[in-house]
């Protein structure tokens, strides 16, 4: 709210401004010719000359034209404090226009209009409303807005990012584990081994984690590292590195790979850790984010589960 | 009274009339702003940028990023739905000079803090195109090699104190230390991953 004196200052320079465009306007045409002659103001610049004639008359409507909305946009949409004529619907009434009202009322009629809809799809659970076209289609723009930017248009993921099509899950594909991810987060912790293992003990540590996928390696520090594995990597990725869905711990017999599984990328996996991180989503959808997060986790529930 | 004739010739004087002529709407629009509390008065909870996010926040004026992106989320329903709660003015009272930007050729930034996480950042920045294929951004590698140069830091952190913003002395004598060696992508992600996180009712 402006205090009364700024009231009064924007009120006196609108007002004065519009009123003043008219005395302008009126001043400027006293004592002008009617009609159209070649009489000339007397201004020369260099050879020159200005005819004296009226100003067009469309040109003058439009001046006064311009004043008259003008006071019409004032009486519609108010000046300063003053509330104008136009009113919008928040909470159920009719107020003065303002850009918050304007928003409110925006915000407040499409929660009313999508209510029916959320409720039903809320209703019904992600395993039955995967076979729903509507809802998919909802929760694929939902994903494509808010979850490609990681994990790709297509879902499939980047280095780093999960691939969200191949029924390979870190925390679990169950509607509730997928619904618990999206809605808290994730934060993954693999510790930097660097130290512990030494370069030779990571080299062969890599090649252990790669002969676990069936990929090429050397035997032979495979089999040195296997003792490691069961001291070290255990107690996340499970004795036979199957992982585990509790703790986020990759399974490392499948041959599909977070982080890349050459080994290179395996090598800096081990030496420096890897803390993937999704972040709690409540928040970040905003309004009527509990529909969205099942619309969400029924889209991405369907995506490994095709009819 | 003033004739136009002695306007058209007098320079001086149709510098100074243009001026008031421009200036107009600005006494009614902008100069109440000046004395208004809801311009001033930083919203709750609002603290100035720590060392690391004043020079992650330089790092992003130097490369151009409020060129393409805009740190505004407008009251529409459309913008609050995809970014978040609309921007405050009492959210920018710190900022000197404001980002709020004028075009958006990537998406608006002002609510972007922990949307992602900063492995996500660090791999964009990096390259954009191995995270988001569609991307039209610019890589930034270079972040990742040059490092912060703190010996300026306590004097730009004085220099806002001169304009308001509530550094203490501790503040200022901690800084050097907090960015020196610290690689840009650091201080960079540290100031997006800031960003608009004060109001944080969505």
């Amino acid at each position: 709210m402006l205090s009364t004196f700024w009231q009064v200052w924007v009120a006196v320079i609108v007002l004065g401004s519009m009123i003043g465009c008219g005395v302008l306007i009126m001043y400027t045409s006293r004592g002008q010719r009617k009609e159209e002659t070649d009489q000339t103001t007397g201004h020369d610049y260099d050879g020159i000359q200005e005819l004296d004639n009226p100003l067009p008359r469309w040109w003058v409507f439009m001046f006064w034209a311009t004043i008259v909305f003008g006071f019409g946009y004032l009486g519609v949409y108010g000046l300063g404090n003053v509330n104008g004529l136009l009113t919008v619907e928040v909470d159920g009434e009719q107020v003065a226009w303002s850009s918050t009202n304007q928003w409110k009322a925006e915000v407040q009629k499409f929660d009313a209009d999508i209510a029916p809809l959320y409720a039903k799809y809320t209703a019904t659970p992600v395993e039955e409303l995967a076979k729903d076209a509507d809802a998919l289609q909802t929760g694929q723009r939902l994903f494509k807005s808010n979850c490609a930017v990681c994990h790709g248009s297509t879902a499939k993921g980047a280095q780093g990012f999960p691939n969200l099509t191949d029924n390979d899950w870190l925390y679990g594909g169950a509607p509730e584990n997928i619904k618990h991810t999206l809605t808290y987060g994730r934060q993954g912790a693999m510790p930097a081994w660097g130290g512990v293992l030494g370069e030779e003990g990571t080299t062969d540590m890599v090649n252990y984690v790669r002969s676990l996928s069936g990929l090429k390696h050397d035997a032979e520090a495979a089999e040195k590292a296997a003792p490691k594995f069961q001291q070290l990597c255990m107690a996340c990725h499970g004795a036979d590195g199957k992982g585990s869905q509790l703790v986020g711990a990759p399974n490392l017999t499948d041959d599909i790979w977070l982080y890349g599984g050459s080994s290179k990328q395996i090598e800096f996996t081990l030496k420096h850790g890897r803390n993937g991180k999704m972040p709690a989503h409540l928040e970040i959808l905003g309004n009527n984010a509990e529909a969205k997060i099942h619309l969400l986790t029924t889209y991405v529930y369907s995506l490994s589960h095709q009819q | 009274m003033i004739k136009h004739d002695n306007i058209e010739k007098s320079l001086p004087l149709m510098v100074v009339m243009i001026v008031i002529a421009l200036s107009w709407g600005g006494m009614a629009e902008i100069v109440p702003l000046f004395w208004h509390n809801d311009t001033n008065k930083p919203v709750e909870g609002l603290e100035p940028y720590t060392a690391m996010q004043l020079e992650g926040r330089d790092i992003y004026i130097r490369e151009g990023c409020h060129v393409c992106h805009t740190q505004m989320v407008r009251p529409f329903r459309a913008e609050t739905e995809r970014y978040g709660p609309y921007s405050t003015a009492g959210e920018s009272v710190y900022e000197h000079p404001f980002l709020w930007g004028s075009k958006r050729t990537g998406p608006d930034l002002a609510r972007v803090g922990g949307r992602y996480s900063d492995e996500w950042h660090r791999a964009h920045l990096y390259n954009p195109r191995d995270v988001v294929p569609e991307s039209i951004m610019p890589s930034y590698p270079w972040l990742f090699e040059d490092k912060v140069d703190g010996r300026l830091t306590p004097k730009k952190m004085e220099a806002l104190r001169m304009v308001g913003v509530p550094y203490t002395d501790a503040d200022i004598e901690g800084a050097k230390e907090a960015v020196d060696g610290k690689r840009e992508i650091e201080a960079l992600v540290a100031y997006l991953q800031h960003l608009g996180t004060v109001v944080t009712k969505r």
